[in-house]
């Protein structure tokens, strides 16, 4: 009733053996579970900052990225910016997209179901008055996300919705946008 | 005092393995803090209903013999039942006696009470997996004013002052307080985490009829991939209500409850912050649902049976709001009141053996404590079937348990000849 198990190597590149491992692992030493994520931004010019990512803390050690991930963010023109990236809340897409995406791929390892495609799209509906302050009772952020995939798969189409409902319910991304987060902001 | 074998607690388990302890010869007391089916007793709401249909409340040597066998017992009736099988088994049980400390020592057990110290060479611990409210670390910050309840608290409407109530948590406890609460007149609002939806009746069989029959409540613990994640699962989304109606989030919509998704935060504000999760909860209980009855249909084919049941039915997926909302704000006087209906948690502050996880729960491999020999817990979700924190489960889990326990005391446990066979009477 849970799992699909079939006869032939399902492979969508996710180790799910390591992975599994790892779960057992950190369960037995929670503390090797604490990490930190970590970005540095450098303000460019205008509304155009760039944002890099490399060093993260994760089992009880300094960890690197490979090399340096940096990230391009600017406003568009219609916004009197230089367009030099996209936006941040594009970025905030882009990492709900990838982090669900991710989870679509482990999930359906984990069933045994062989992925073909997975697209998706995503859209955030935005009052600007919010950030441009003009009505206080307009809030910042988005008043709602809207993602539609398109999954080509071995799978029945309930076996597909329960894919991308799993990975919801295993996403972080989509835990940070749907729960409240303290954020501490200071100036040194 | 010295015994062979202490039972702690006469609810279902604690009698259960009692029967089973006297059918091997084996020595014992069941030690109870208040009376037997305490529980049922003192901790549970006026209008709860038994979940389980009467057929369905098996104990070993004892069954059901009403007209009524699909009905669904009243707490009154519960009690009744609980403490009639103590009587017909003449349990050896001493009400009012409250353990406070089991030790292990050099022999075996110690086992203190408010009425003298037992020892013993083994112990069963039967107090059950409902025993203390799980209130979420966010109860703290809900504003002054506001009446805070647990489920186990509750009793009916009347105790709670008009206005709005909060529910929070959707499993059989939420549910069910939610619609009661609703109806009294006091607008619910209820926050919606992971549940279990199943229909009370599918192709004209009680649910429970068929998990029996196809054999999921019969499932071993140690066949199941993740037992972890299988013992922490919520409650089915069920009512004992006499015209078997369903209850489900979509009856709750149509007589007004408004959803929410689970309680994510209480703002400095005030506010109640929900989780924008709601969509996708829901969407995991319908299809999980659907599995299940998918996997009843297929069992009914293989069989060639459809013909004995009405036909194969899906259910309309759970109704959400185009946005539902996140903030509800606690400090303009509209909500009174919140429930907690966010489970229960066994309370083990009296068990001085060293077998606890970090999070309060204890080691146990099928009920057996491995760690310490001679001790054995029973009635807590899934710890040998998923039937185990049934009233139909606890009796193959004391034959199991007991049979384990008379081995470890290297007894010559005496097997009278019918032992199996008077198990499945009455």
């Amino acid at each position: 009733m849970t799992a699909t198990t079939t006869e032939k190597p399902v492979n969508n590149g996710v180790n799910v053996d390591a992975l599994l491992g790892a779960r057992e692992a950190l369960t037995k030493a929670p503390e090797a579970a604490q990490f930190k994520w970590r970005a540095s931004v450098n303000w460019v010019n205008g509304t155009h900052s760039r944002t890099d990512v490399n060093g993260f803390f994760g089992l009880g050690a300094e960890q690197k990225h490979k090399s340096t991930f940096t990230f391009e963010a600017d406003h568009p023109e219609i916004f009197a910016s230089e367009d030099k990236g996209a936006t941040p809340v594009e970025l905030v897409l882009a990492g709900l997209a990838s982090c669900l995406t991710a989870g679509v791929a482990s999930v359906a390892q984990l069933r045994g179901i062989q992925l073909r495609s997975v697209t998706a799209t995503l859209e955030a509906g935005m009052d600007i008055r919010g950030i441009l302050g003009a009505d206080s009772d307009v809030r910042n952020g988005f008043d709602g996300v809207k993602v539609t995939y398109k999954i080509d798969a071995d799978a029945s189409p309930d076996d597909i919705k329960a894919l991308v409902a799993q990975s919801q319910k295993r996403s972080a991304v989509f835990d940070i946008i749907t729960n409240p987060t303290n954020v501490t902001v200071e100036v040194k | 005092m010295r015994t062979t074998t202490v039972v702690i607690g006469a609810g279902q388990s604690g009698l259960a393995a009692s029967w089973w302890l006297t059918q091997r010869s084996i020595d014992h007391v069941v030690l109870e803090r208040g009376e037997v089916a305490n529980t049922w007793k003192r901790e549970r709401w006026d209008s709860l209903r038994l979940l389980t249909p009467n057929w369905q409340s098996r104990l070993p040597g004892y069954g059901y013999e009403g007209d009524d066998p699909d009905g669904f017992r009243t707490m009154p009736e519960t009690i009744a039942f609980i403490e009639g099988y103590a009587k017909a088994i003449a349990a050896p049980v001493q009400t009012g006696t409250k353990v406070t400390a089991v030790r292990r020592n050099d022999d075996g057990y110690e086992v203190e009470t408010d009425r003298g110290i037992w020892h013993a060479d083994s112990v069963i611990l039967a107090t059950g997996a409902f025993n203390l409210p799980q209130i979420p670390a966010v109860a703290r910050s809900v504003p002054a004013g506001i009446a805070t309840l647990g489920a186990n608290e509750y009793r009916n409407p009347d105790q709670l002052a008009p206005g709005g109530v909060l529910v929070v948590g959707a499993s059989a406890t939420g549910a069910q307080l939610a619609d009661e609460i609703h109806r009294s007149g006091r607008p619910v609002t209820l926050a919606v985490g992971e549940h279990v939806r199943v229909p009370r009746v599918y192709r004209g069989r009680d649910i429970q009829w068929w998990m029996d029959a196809v054999g999921l409540l019969d499932e071993p613990f140690d066949t199941i991939d993740d037992i972890v994640r299988a013992r922490n699962v919520a409650s089915l989304q069920l009512a004992g209500y006499p015209d078997r109606r369903n209850i489900d989030l979509n009856s709750l919509t149509t007589i007004g409850v408004k959803l929410v998704g689970r309680l994510a935060g209480v703002n400095a504000e005030g506010k109640a912050q929900f989780s924008g999760s709601l969509r996708n909860v829901c969407a995991l209980a319908d299809l999980k649902m659907h599995r299940l009855l998918d996997a009843i249909d297929t069992w009914v084919t293989e069989r060639g049976r459809d013909a004995e049941f009405a036909p194969p039915q899906r259910y309309e997926p759970t109704a959400i709001e185009a946005s539902p909302p996140l903030l509800l704000d606690l400090t303009r006087g509209t909500v009174k009141t919140i429930l907690w209906a966010t489970g229960f948690r066994p309370d083990y502050s009296w068990l001085q053996v060293p077998v606890l996880d970090p999070k309060g729960n204890i080691r146990h491999d099928g009920g057996v404590v491995t760690e310490s020999p001679g001790l054995y817990v029973m009635g807590l979700p899934f710890l040998r079937r998923r039937k185990s924190s049934l009233i139909d489960g606890v009796g193959d889990d004391a034959r199991d348990l007991t049979a384990h326990l008379a081995d470890h005391l290297g007894a010559r446990a005496v097997q009278p000849r019918n032992v199996e066979q008077a198990a499945a009477g009455a």
